[in-house]
């Protein structure tokens, strides 16, 4: 049995079902995030973990103890919300101390303690500081040094860096993950944003209506979505039509370039089906080991930095593909005609 | 300066003129009750009566023990509307308005008749019961002023968020309410209080039908039987409500924290 066990659990607003039978064991230590669009039920998983929603449904267990029917301040649970929700009467140092205050710990326990905690999250000299004297970035390291001092069980990130400016959200990312690994501490974050999820995580779980479409790792998640929500939510993704020709074998055409997909097919032959692809997966030209290659023009070109997108038309479709930025060689112009090449390996085929 | 400013100017002088001419009317009669000089005579008379300190301290004591009553019956009432009930929120608004509509009067009857000796609880039979009677009277008079300046101040601070912060850190109701959320609308909790402290002591409705021997009777007793001594009073009560109202001010200004970023 994994140390947080969420077991078939379920939860209705009224005749809305918002989460419809969630399973995940999540292992002793793990970072393990909840990724997902506004009101896929990601949130309300996390809030009942924490004991603020009572399930309709289901069990949780926190290291082979069911705490399904405790209360939030029973559970020993570390939570960071968006609103950073620190307590704006107390300084910085009593509000780390305050949970170890109510579990009635000594003086010069908690002091020491508080001290680690700053250490931590490097802000020591701060302590006398009020909630309104400090930045963005600052409120959010506290009420994760706050969270953190009880040493809770797990450890819940409820969209911590959405309030925050792009530069210190992905700092305070690493700085999080940082203080996991060093803890060891077993964590869920909730983050509408892929890259966040992406870039941290052990885990991620896709959540969209309410269930979990896809449990894996970032690198399965990207490369191997199992579903079409999964797909496009995560990363860009092209959506390329192809005709059945044989479905058994896999074999399909593309236009008029017949494709060997090599895998059995659910759809009948003479149907069309959708196929997906990654734009960091098409070349542009013919590229070694890309057996398949389509005609068409430059339709745009967009500047990205680092990456140029380039948007290919192809008969009806338009396929998009990233390359490098190289400084001796400019973009192609718009209208002139190209070849792009992709390997049949990278193709996705998508169950609905 | 433009014609439109001098108008300004001349409606505020009007106004302050209508509200201040009456006042200082009454200071300056209140200063000559010996002939042919200014001097605080009727202060020292007034401010020497044992019956003033009598009915001035009770008054006090009833002011404030009103005010811990107000704040245990409505910091909690107002707290869980807002975080669990807030369909119930129109309710409790009406309900906390109807002290401004119903008259005292009114409601002082209605206490007599329920609570008279007769009666299943009789309250006005003793000496405790009546006091207690008229605490609770108060606290219903002060119920709006109360009401609004908490439920105000929790508008201001985000109250889910700081409970669960809270619940999260193991702990439980009364220690939110009173670690968490009682210190976060204290600004707004002390000037629902001292407009109860003012209320309070001027109050003679409930005092005089309820035969209590409390600070406004006493003003008004003065009044029938002397000539300068009220004069003197009123001022005196005029000051306490506007020191109530200084330091609402003084709180708000010098709260050593703040919800919102300065």
């Amino acid at each position: 049995m994994a140390f947080l066990d969420i077991h078939h659990l379920q939860k209705s607003f009224g005749a809305h079902r918002v989460v419809k039978d969630f399973t995940l064991g999540i292992e002793k230590g793990e970072f393990v995030s909840f990724l997902g669009p506004s009101g896929c039920g990601k949130t309300t998983v996390l809030r009942m973990v924490a004991g603020f929603e009572t399930p309709t449904s289901g069990a949780i267990r926190i290291g082979g103890r069911d705490v399904t029917n405790f209360p939030a301040n029973r559970r020993k649970i570390g939570m960071v919300f968006q609103a950073y929700a620190l307590f704006p009467n107390l300084t910085v140092e009593e509000n780390i101390g305050f949970g170890l205050r109510v579990a009635g710990e000594g003086k010069a326990a908690i002091a020491r303690r508080v001290g680690e905690m700053m250490e931590l999250i490097g802000l020591p000299q701060l302590g006398s500081r009020y909630p309104f004297q400090l930045s963005g970035g600052q409120q959010q390291r506290v009420a994760l040094a706050r969270a953190l001092a009880p040493r809770p069980q797990v450890l819940l990130l409820d969209e911590p860096l959405s309030a925050l400016d792009a530069k210190i959200r992905v700092s305070l990312r690493e700085e999080i993950r940082r203080i996991q690994q060093e803890l060891g501490i077993t964590t869920i974050f909730v983050t509408h944003d892929q890259e966040e999820a992406l870039s941290i995580s052990d885990r991620i779980v896709v959540m969209h209506q309410g269930i979990a479409d896809q449990i894996g790792t970032p690198f399965e998640i990207y490369n191997r979505p199992a579903t079409r929500f999964v797909a496009e939510f995560v990363g860009t993704l092209n959506l390329v039509d192809a005709d059945v020709v044989e479905a058994a074998s896999g074999r399909v055409r593309v236009g008029e370039v017949p494709v060997a997909l090599n895998r059995p097919l659910a759809a009948r032959a003479g149907e069309r089906i959708s196929l997906a692809l990654r734009p960091e997966t098409v070349a542009l030209g013919r590229a070694e080991g890309h057996d398949v290659v389509l005609s068409g023009r430059i339709a745009e070109v967009h500047f990205l930095g680092s990456v140029i997108r380039i948007r290919v038309a192809i008969g009806g479709q338009v396929i998009s593909l990233d390359t490098f930025n190289q400084p001796d060689r400019p973009p192609p112009d718009v209208g002139a005609p190209v070849e792009v090449s992709i390997s049949d390996r990278d193709l996705l085929v998508l169950a609905a | 300066m433009t014609g439109k400013r001098i108008c300004s100017w001349l409606a505020v002088a009007l106004g302050g003129l209508y509200f201040l001419l009456p006042l200082a009317g009454m200071f300056d009669f209140s200063m000559r009750m010996k002939r042919g000089e200014y001097s605080f005579e009727a202060y020292r008379i007034v401010l020497a009566d044992p019956q003033f300190q009598q009915t001035f301290g009770y008054s006090v004591l009833l002011a404030l023990l009103t005010i811990v009553l107000g704040i245990l019956l409505v910091v909690p009432t107002a707290y869980f509307v807002r975080l669990k009930l807030p369909g119930l929120r129109p309710i409790i608004e009406f309900i906390t308005l109807l002290p401004l509509v119903i008259p005292p009067i009114v409601i002082v009857f209605g206490y007599i008749r329920i609570y008279n000796t007769s009666s299943v609880l009789p309250l006005t039979g003793t000496w405790l019961g009546t006091n207690l009677l008229l605490l609770f009277g108060y606290a219903t008079l002060a119920l709006p002023y109360m009401y609004r300046s908490v439920d105000t101040g929790l508008r201001t601070i985000d109250i889910a968020s700081l409970t669960e912060a809270a619940q999260s850190l193991g702990a439980g109701w009364a220690r939110v309410l009173a670690v968490v959320i009682l210190p976060n609308v204290f600004v707004s909790v002390l000037s629902g209080a001292f407009l109860t402290f003012a209320i309070v002591i001027g109050e003679y409705v409930f005092a005089a039908l309820l035969n209590v021997n409390s600070f406004g009777p006493y003003m008004v007793w003065m009044g029938g039987n002397r000539a300068y001594e009220p004069s003197a009073l009123a001022v005196v009560a005029f000051a306490i409500t506007w020191a109530c109202m200084g330091l609402i001010q003084l709180v708000t200004r010098f709260s050593r924290y703040s919800t919102v970023r300065r």
